[in-house]
């Protein structure tokens, strides 16, 4: 019987001492994937969703380009584009591209892609006026912004 | 000097948690951890207004024409679709067609991965469906008033398409495809491989201008 002896000795507490370690561990994972948003976003945006993702390969060769209805209801209905912070006309994308163009280097200029933020109520009305006006200022290299799709079988 | 030998400089460490907790907290409710995908798409040139616009001299076969009006109604080769996920099948049996028996074609067949072959000898050729992969045309043409949903999610269909001959042809899968690192050599050479012969021929037509936006 000896050999089942109740253990009552054990001690029961959990080391805690590791703890502010592993938070800081936590922390900083979170800190190293956090972006923070640069722009506030006037317009709606309900990113459609679709299966076969591209990822984008570097940040920094990416600018965005928002789409969608005006948050603020006295804007009115139709669907807008919105450019860094502010609400703007497909007509000033022009600019707007050739601002983004002027932070590159000279050899990563023609790499640039213009992110589409579109959202899904939007028609495509729009979305082809944009397209049009990047094809002007040859920023052809667009990216539909998009979620992935789970699929149930 | 003794004095302050004996004394114990602690700076209390319990609170440590508690602040870092904190910072966490703060971190974990402002991050967006970087959702940048989407679908990828090379427009085409803006036309060259000196230049008359190219004659069109493919033949209708090997133009898969999809249509979507303003009411979101999609038409596929001229016929009504209601199921846009069948579009993908489609899609590929239009390019894995081969009708043309030519060396060329004899010989891109041969490149392709033992199970296309053989859903290519399957399917047999149809005369009024595509030459051969390299000929083949994907026409997609929206309405300004179709939604961006439905024009979404057709592209996904069709680039899905392509993405899975490309992959089945080198024996990954689509999404190994499509995370291919081009500055790699070897996996550029995979890429190129995939690639060759069969280009990704999506044609997005300018939109009609019938439906309201």
């Amino acid at each position: 019987m000896s050999k089942f002896k109740k253990k009552t000795s054990t001690s029961q507490e959990i080391p805690l001492a590791s703890l502010p370690d592993i938070i800081f561990m936590l922390l900083f994972f979170f800190m190293v994937t956090t972006v923070l948003r640069e722009s506030d976003i006037l317009v709606e945006q309900k990113i459609p969703q679709a299966k076969e993702l591209n990822k984008l390969e570097r940040k920094s060769l990416v600018s965005y380009i928002y789409i969608g209805k005006p948050k603020k209801t006295d804007l009115g209905t139709e669907p807008r584009v919105q450019l860094n912070d502010a609400l703007a006309q497909p007509e000033d994308i022009a600019l707007f591209v050739q601002q983004e163009k002027d932070k590159l280097t000279e050899a990563e200029r023609d790499q640039i892609t213009m992110a589409l933020k579109v959202d899904r109520d939007v028609k495509m009305g729009i979305v082809v006026d944009v397209q049009q006006e990047l094809k002007e200022v040859n920023a052809r290299k667009i990216l539909y912004s998009a979620s992935k799709k789970i699929d149930r079988y | 000097m003794a004095k302050s030998k004996s004394k114990k400089v602690e700076v209390p460490m319990a609170s440590l948690a508690d602040i870092a907790f904190l910072l966490l907290i703060f971190f974990l409710v402002t991050t967006t951890i970087a959702s940048d995908k989407g679908i990828a798409l090379l427009l085409p040139p803006k036309p060259d207004p000196n230049q008359p616009p190219p004659d069109i001299t493919k033949n209708q076969r090997n133009i898969f024409k999809v249509n979507v009006n303003s009411s979101d109604r999609v038409l596929v080769e001229d016929e009504p679709l209601q199921d846009l996920t069948q579009i993908r099948e489609m899609v590929k049996n239009f390019v894995l067609n081969f009708g043309e028996a030519s060396p060329d074609n004899q010989q891109l067949l041969g490149t392709l991965s033992v199970s296309q072959q053989n859903f290519v000898r399957s399917q047999g050729r149809k005369p009024d469906s595509s030459d051969s992969p390299t000929e083949a045309v994907v026409s997609f043409k929206t309405d300004r008033g179709t939604s961006y949903d439905v024009y979404l999610a057709i592209l996904d269909e069709i680039m899905g398409a392509y993405d899975e001959i490309y992959a089945d042809r080198v024996g990954i899968t689509p999404d190994e495809f499509r995370n291919l690192d081009k500055k790699d050599p070897v996996q550029q050479q995979i890429y190129d491989r995939a690639r060759e012969g069969i280009p990704r021929n999506v044609s997005i037509a300018e939109p009609t201008k019938i439906g309201g936006e």
